[in-house]
């Protein structure tokens, strides 16, 4: 399981960045593809970024002068959200693989999933930085700022930032405290990446937040038969999210990874889409019960 | 929530969710989105 959804991952990477030839001229690539979202998060000034990333996109509609909200955008993200849910995060999303590739690089790892209140943060980020700055602090001209783009986004500096600034004269000229700013944070959070599993998405990512709200009722989702399980712990004990998918297979914080099926001695958990499920049960909360 | 309520709320959202595309799409926010992700998006690279 594990492997093919590396496999995924990168076949993901790739088709978002698909644009190679921006790579090498350090440009973005400007066709009408650009008006169609990505689910996962994918900087679209990422000089490789084929479609756009919707948090970005989200957030150029809400900061038009002419928009309080994005229907396009939002009812995107919301049907991406009814197949998917955070099976996104786990198999298509380009930034969680450069998470668990800066996981990968040894270092003392944390130990438990880090602290449960700290995940409100990804929440907090949504509500404030996504939606409330652009919406409700307008320039003169009427328009907001992407403020989680512009002050919090490490995919856009680590994927669009750097490698433009390195290659373009001008925009390097241009780089200043904003741009030294963001370089930090993206450090900072590389670096918390090294140390805890998926620090961004657990903690910031204002995606994995919106697509958590459709993990209970995505077509993909998850379920534990009571009658199999033999509650030894198994799948919470590998669980790097900090999930007890016996009790909470539907979490809004799992992300569909799938270490906690390989790990089940007695496959009373499952996963799949509606209708084509294997194994688990139908009803999601019969481990807890049983 | 049941098999039967989930399936409806499921399908009540995903006629939401393209009802939304629809009217976002014919209000224009296609080209607005375009029009962001053609260019380099200053802010989003820490410049603007």
């Amino acid at each position: 399981m594990a492997d093919r959804r590396r496999v995924i991952q990168w076949i993901a990477l790739i088709a978002n960045n698909a644009y190679l030839k921006g790579f090498a001229e350090g440009r973005v690539y400007r066709g009408s593809l650009k008006s169609i979202c990505v689910p996962g998060l994918n900087c679209y000034s990422c000089p490789g970024a084929a479609a756009s990333c919707p948090l970005g996109a989200l957030q150029a509609v809400l900061g038009d002068y002419r928009y309080k909200f994005s229907f396009y955008v939002v009812g995107l993200m919301m049907g991406f959200g009814l197949v998917f849910g955070r099976l996104i995060c786990g198999f298509l999303c380009p930034f969680g693989l450069m998470q668990e590739l800066f996981y990968k690089i040894p270092s003392r790892k944390a130990a438990g999933s880090g602290a449960r209140w700290l995940r409100w943060g990804k929440y907090v980020t949504l509500a404030v930085f996504v939606i409330a700055i652009p919406v409700f602090f307008r320039g003169d001209l009427g328009i907001g700022e992407p403020a989680f783009c512009k002050y919090i986004c490490p995919a856009g500096t680590i994927t669009a930032g750097l490698p433009l600034v390195a290659a373009q004269p001008s925009l390097r000229e241009a780089a200043g405290g904003l741009f030294a700013f963001k370089v930090f944070a993206a450090a900072a959070i590389a670096a918390a990446c090294v140390v805890i599993y998926r620090f961004f998405c657990k903690f910031l990512c204002p995606l994995g937040a919106f697509y958590g709200f459709f993990n209970r009722i995505a077509l993909y989702r998850m379920s534990c038969d009571g009658n199999s399980c033999v509650r030894c712990g198994a799948c919470s004990r590998v669980c790097r999210m900090g999930v007890d998918p016996s009790r909470e297979p539907d979490s809004a914080e799992c992300i569909r990874c799938g270490d906690c099926l390989k790990a089940c001695p007695s496959s009373a958990l499952g996963a799949g889409f509606e209708f084509v499920r294997k194994g688990g049960a139908k009803d999601a909360g019969e481990c807890a019960r049983g | 929530m049941s098999e039967k309520t989930g399936n409806i709320l499921r399908a009540a959202l995903f006629l939401i969710a393209l009802a939304f595309v629809a009217a976002g799409v014919s209000r224009g926010e296609m080209s607005t989105v375009l029009r962001k992700a053609v260019t380099v998006c200053l802010e989003c690279i820490g410049i603007g």
